[in-house]
C-alpha cells in the first residue's frame, strides 16, 4: 500500500492506482468527459484526452512540486504524493479546458435530444462556464444514421468512449477515429454511412456518448401519429428490462419495479391494447426450448446436427453472427425474438380474433434497445411489406412520451395488461437479465425432457455480472452444458470456440450484446457508467420473478391455450411458418477480378 | 454480402505482405508501408483486403491511413512531382513555383492530372538547401527552381 494526500485527506492505495480512483476511493469527485468506466464489467476508457479531470501534485515522487497539471485518470499515485483537486490552479485550467471544448459545440442545448442528460453541458453548469472566450472554426460533418443510430458529430468531443466500447468491448469494429487535428472525427471506414458499415445496431455507442454526438432515432412521432388515428387499432408489448429501470425516469430509486404504472400510462397515452411482450417470452421458450431439445436427441442419436444452439432473441447479437459467423448460421436457434413473436401473433392469431384486418393494426414495442428498431423493420419480418411489429420504441422515449403528455408516473394506480397476450411467468422477467433465458430455457426443457417437476429452478450459477459463465445442469443423467455470455467480444470468443470443434462441448449458449443483458442496453436510462444501476435493475428482474405465482414458461395457462387452440405444438407446423425464421450471410467477402 | 474485388496478382501480393509480418493486427502501419510502396496508393479495396487478412476491423486501417500524411489514398502520376516546403527553399520562393506548377498542371497538391501522368505534393526539406528552391519529379532533384522553369522541367516529361 502506498500513502497519498488528496486535499488535505491522508488515504493508503493499491500501487498503481490512479489519482482518479484514489479520490473516488477517498469520497472525493474529480470532474471527468473522456473517462468511462463501468466497474466490475471490465470496461473502462481512459485516452486522458480531455483533460478534464487536471489536478495539481504539490509534492511528487521526488518531494518537489510537478511543474504540469496532471491527468487523474491517467496518473498513477506515488508514495508521498500530494495533490490538490480544486485548488485555483486547477480550477482556472479546467474552466479553460471546458471553454475550449465548447468553443467548437453547437450551440443548441435547448433542441438537443442529450438535453438534461449530456455530461458536457452538466460540467458547464457545475463550473459555471457564463461566456466563451475563444472563437474559431466550427466542425461541420454530415449527419448519418441507421435505422436506429443518429450521429451528429459536430457534437463530438473526442472522448472516444464510444470507439473503444465498438471495437474493445463489443469487437464490432464500425466506428475509428479518423483524421487529425482539427478534422478528427470518429467515423465508420471511408466515412461510408454506419448502415453500410460492420455496425450491428447495438447502440453500446449512443449509451456512453457524453454528449448528444450519438442518439436514437426518435419514432415517437409514428407512435403518436397511430394512437391518433381513429382507423388503426394499436397494440402495445413491453419488454422485460423496461419495468426495471423507467422509474429512473421518474426520479425513482434504481431498481424499482414500476409493471403496473407502465400498464396505467400506457393506457392513459392511448393504446387500445396494453400487452406484454414477457407473455412472448414464454412462447419463445416453448419453441427454443423444444428446439434444443430436439437438437439434443439428435446429437445423443448420433445424427448430425448443430449444437450448440445459440439464443436468438437478441438482434444485436443475431446481425453480429450474419455479419462475421456466415459459416455458422445454422447453429443459432431459429425461434424469433419476443418481440418479432409478439408481433406475428398479433397480426395473424390476435387481429383475426377481433376480427381487425392486418393492415389496420399497428403494434408497437416498448423495448430496451436500439437494435429492435432495425428488427422490426427486416424483411423477413413483413407479410406484403406490412411489417410485424410496426414501430419499436425505447425506454427513453416511452419516458419522453409519458412526460410529454404530463401523465404522473409516481402517481399512477397499478393496473394489469390486458388479456390474452399479457399473462406472463417469472421465466420470461429474467430474460431482461444476463442469463435469463437460460435458466427461463433450462425450467421448461428439464421438465420436458425428465417429466420430473425441476427440484430447485433458481439457476443460481448462471446468474450475475460476470462476462462469461459456464454451467452443467444434470437432466436426470444427462449433463447439459450451458454458456452464458454478454458483450459481443466474448460472444465472439465462444463462437471462435465453437468453430474450432467446441473442445469445452456447450450444448446452448446465451448472448446478448449489452453489459449485463437487456438491463443495460441502449434503449434504457442513462447510467453514466455507475454499474450499480445495472446491478439494482437486476436485483429487481429476479424480485419479480420471485414474486410472480407462476415461474416456469410452459406453466403459463394462456401459453398451454394458444397452442391449444392454434398452434398446436411446439416447432410444428404453423409456428414454424409464423414463430421461426432464417439468418443471411452478411459478410465481406474478398473476390479476385480480371484486370 | 458485399464483395471486394481487385485483381488476384495485387490480393495475393497484399496477402504475401501481410503472411511475411505473421498477419499481426500490431503491425499494420509496416504492411501499409509495403502495399503502399508497391501501388503507390491505397485504395479503399487495398486497406479492406489487409483488415480481412489481419483480422482488424477496416475502420481501424481507415483510422490509420486517415491520420499520417504518408499514407494516400489518391494513386500517384507516372512522374509525382514533389515540392519542398522547408525552411531554406520557402524564403527563397518555393510557394510561387508551387503555383506555377498548380497552374501550368491544373491540379491541387495531393491531386493528380487527368491523363495520370503528373501528381503534385509538398514536403519538408530533402536535405538540398544549398539548391534551395527544390523541387522533385520521381527520383530526380531539380534546385534553383523558379517559376519561369517550369515549363521547361515539365517538357522533359511530354
Amino acid at each position: 500500500m502506498i500513502n497519498v494526500t488528496i486535499d488535505n485527506k491522508h488515504i493508503q492505495v493499491e500501487p498503481g492506482t490512479t489519482i482518479l480512483k484514489a479520490a473516488r476511493q477517498a469520497g472525493i469527485d474529480i470532474p471527468t468527459l473522456c473517462y468511462f468506466e463501468l466497474a466490475g464489467m471490465k470496461f473502462e476508457n481512459k485516452p486522458g484526452g480531455c483533460r478534464v479531470c487536471v489536478v495539481e501534485v504539490v509534492k511528487d515522487f521526488n518531494g518537489k512540486p510537478r511543474r504540469n497539471l496532471a491527468p487523474a485518470c491517467a496518473t498513477d499515485c506515488v508514495e508521498g504524493m500530494e495533490v490538490l483537486t480544486h485548488s485555483p490552479r486547477v480550477i482556472n485550467a479546467r474552466k479553460t479546458v471546458v471553454e475550449l471544448i465548447l468553443s467548437d459545440h453547437p450551440n443548441d442545448c435547448l433542441q438537443c435530444e442529450k438535453s438534461g442528460d449530456c455530461e458536457l453541458q452538466t460540467l458547464a453548469q457545475k463550473l459555471g462556464i457564463r461566456e466563451i472566450p475563444f472563437k474559431g472554426a466550427q466542425s461541420t460533418y454530415r449527419k448519418d444514421q441507421t435505422l436506429s443510430v443518429m450521429r451528429d458529430v459536430d457534437k463530438c468531443v473526442m472522448c472516444r468512449r464510444c470507439e473503444t466500447m465498438c471495437n474493445t468491448v463489443q469487437s464490432v469494429g464500425a466506428l475509428s477515429a479518423i483524421n487529425r487535428g482539427f478534422n478528427a472525427v470518429v467515423a465508420p471506414a471511408f466515412e461510408m454511412n454506419l448502415a453500410e458499415s460492420s455496425c450491428v445496431n447495438c447502440g453500446q455507442c449512443v449509451q456512453v456518448c457524453p454528449v448528444g454526438a450519438l442518439t436514437l432515432v426518435d419514432n415517437i412521432s409514428d407512435v403518436m401519429k397511430a394512437i391518433n388515428d381513429p382507423t388503426k387499432t394499436v397494440v402495445v408489448q413491453t419488454a422485460p428490462a423496461v419495468r426495471v429501470a423507467l422509474g429512473e425516469e421518474f426520479g425513482m430509486e434504481p431498481g424499482t419495479i414500476v409493471t403496473g404504472k407502465m400498464a396505467a400510462a400506457l393506457r392513459q397515452l392511448g393504446f387500445d391494447y396494453v400487452f406484454d411482450t414477457d407473455w412472448s417470452a414464454d412462447l419463445t421458450i416453448m419453441e427454443e426450448g423444444t428446439e434444443l431439445l430436439g437438437r439434443v436427441k439428435k446429437f445423443l442419436n448420433g445424427e448430425k446436427t448443430a449444437l450448440p444452439l445459440f439464443t436468438s432473441c437478441c438482434p444485436g447479437w443475431v446481425s453480429f453472427y450474419e455479419k462475421n459467423f456466415p459459416d455458422l448460421l445454422d447453429y443459432p436457434s431459429t425461434a424469433k425474438s419476443p418481440q418479432q413473436m409478439f408481433g406475428a401473433v398479433a397480426k395473424n392469431y390476435f387481429a383475426q380474433k377481433i376480427g381487425v384486418k392486418r393492415e389496420d393494426m399497428v403494434v408497437v414495442s416498448i423495448m430496451p434497445c436500439l437494435a429492435k428498431k432495425s428488427e422490426c423493420a427486416r424483411d423477413e419480418f413483413k407479410v406484403n411489406g406490412n411489417p410485424d411489429v410496426d414501430f419499436s420504441l425505447t425506454t427513453r422515449e416511452f419516458a419522453h412520451m409519458i412526460k410529454q403528455c404530463n401523465i404522473d408516473l409516481n402517481n399512477l394506480p397499478e393496473e394489469d395488461f390486458d388479456s390474452p397476450l399479457g399473462q406472463s411467468t417469472g421465466a420470461a422477467v429474467i430474460f431482461g437479465a444476463t442469463g435469463g433465458v437460460m435458466e427461463a430455457a433450462v425450467r421448461t426443457a428439464y421438465e420436458v425432457y425428465t417429466g420430473k417437476p425441476l427440484a430447485n429452478i433458481d439457476l443460481e450459477v448462471v446468474r450475475g455480472l460476470e462476462g462469461m459463465k459456464e454451467a452443467t445442469v444434470d437432466f436426470n443423467g444427462l449433463p447439459v452444458h450451458v454458456g452464458v455470455c454478454y458483450g459481443l467480444a466474448n460472444a465472439r470468443k465462444m463462437m471462435e470456440e465453437v468453430r474450432n470443434g467446441n473442445p469445452r462441448g456447450f450444448h446452448f449458449i446465451e448472448v446478448m450484446a449489452c453489459p449485463g443483458g437487456c438491463i443495460g442496453g441502449a434503449g434504457q436510462p442513462y447510467h453514466h457508467g455507475n454499474s450499480d444501476i445495472i446491478r439494482k435493475r437486476m436485483e429487481a428482474t429476479y424480485r419479480e420473478d420471485a414474486g410472480k405465482p407462476i415461474r416456469k414458461s410452459h406453466e403459463n395457462p394462456d401459453i398451454i391455450a394458444i397452442y391449444k387452440e392454434y398452434y398446436g405444438e411446439p416447432c410444428g407446423h404453423l409456428s414454424h411458418e409464423q414463430l421461426h425464421t432464417h439468418y443471411f450471410d452478411k459478410s465481406q467477402h474478398v473476390e479476385a477480378c480480371g484486370e | 454480402m458485399a464483395t471486394i474485388k481487385l485483381s488476384e496478382s495485387k490480393i495475393n501480393f497484399i496477402k504475401d505482405v501481410c503472411k511475411s509480418f505473421g498477419n499481426k493486427g500490431g503491425e499494420v502501419i509496416n504492411v501499409l508501408h509495403k502495399v503502399q510502396g508497391e501501388f503507390g496508393y491505397l485504395p479503399k479495396e487495398v486497406q479492406e483486403v489487409v483488415a480481412l487478412e489481419l483480422n482488424i476491423p477496416v475502420s481501424r486501417v481507415y483510422g490509420i491511413v486517415s491520420f499520417y500524411s504518408f499514407f494516400t489514398m489518391t494513386p500517384k502520376g507516372e512522374y509525382p512531382i514533389s515540392v519542398c516546403l522547408g525552411t531554406a527553399c520557402y524564403v527563397r520562393g518555393a510557394e510561387k513555383v508551387l503555383d506555377e506548377l498548380k497552374r501550368q498542371l491544373g491540379i491541387e497538391v495531393g491531386e493528380v492530372t487527368p491523363d495520370g501522368k503528373f501528381s503534385l505534393t509538398v514536403l519538408r526539406c530533402v536535405g538540398a538547401c544549398g539548391l534551395a528552391p527544390v523541387i522533385e519529379v520521381g527520383d530526380k532533384v531539380y534546385g534553383r527552381m523558379t517559376p519561369d522553369r517550369v515549363k521547361e522541367v515539365l517538357a522533359e516529361y511530354k
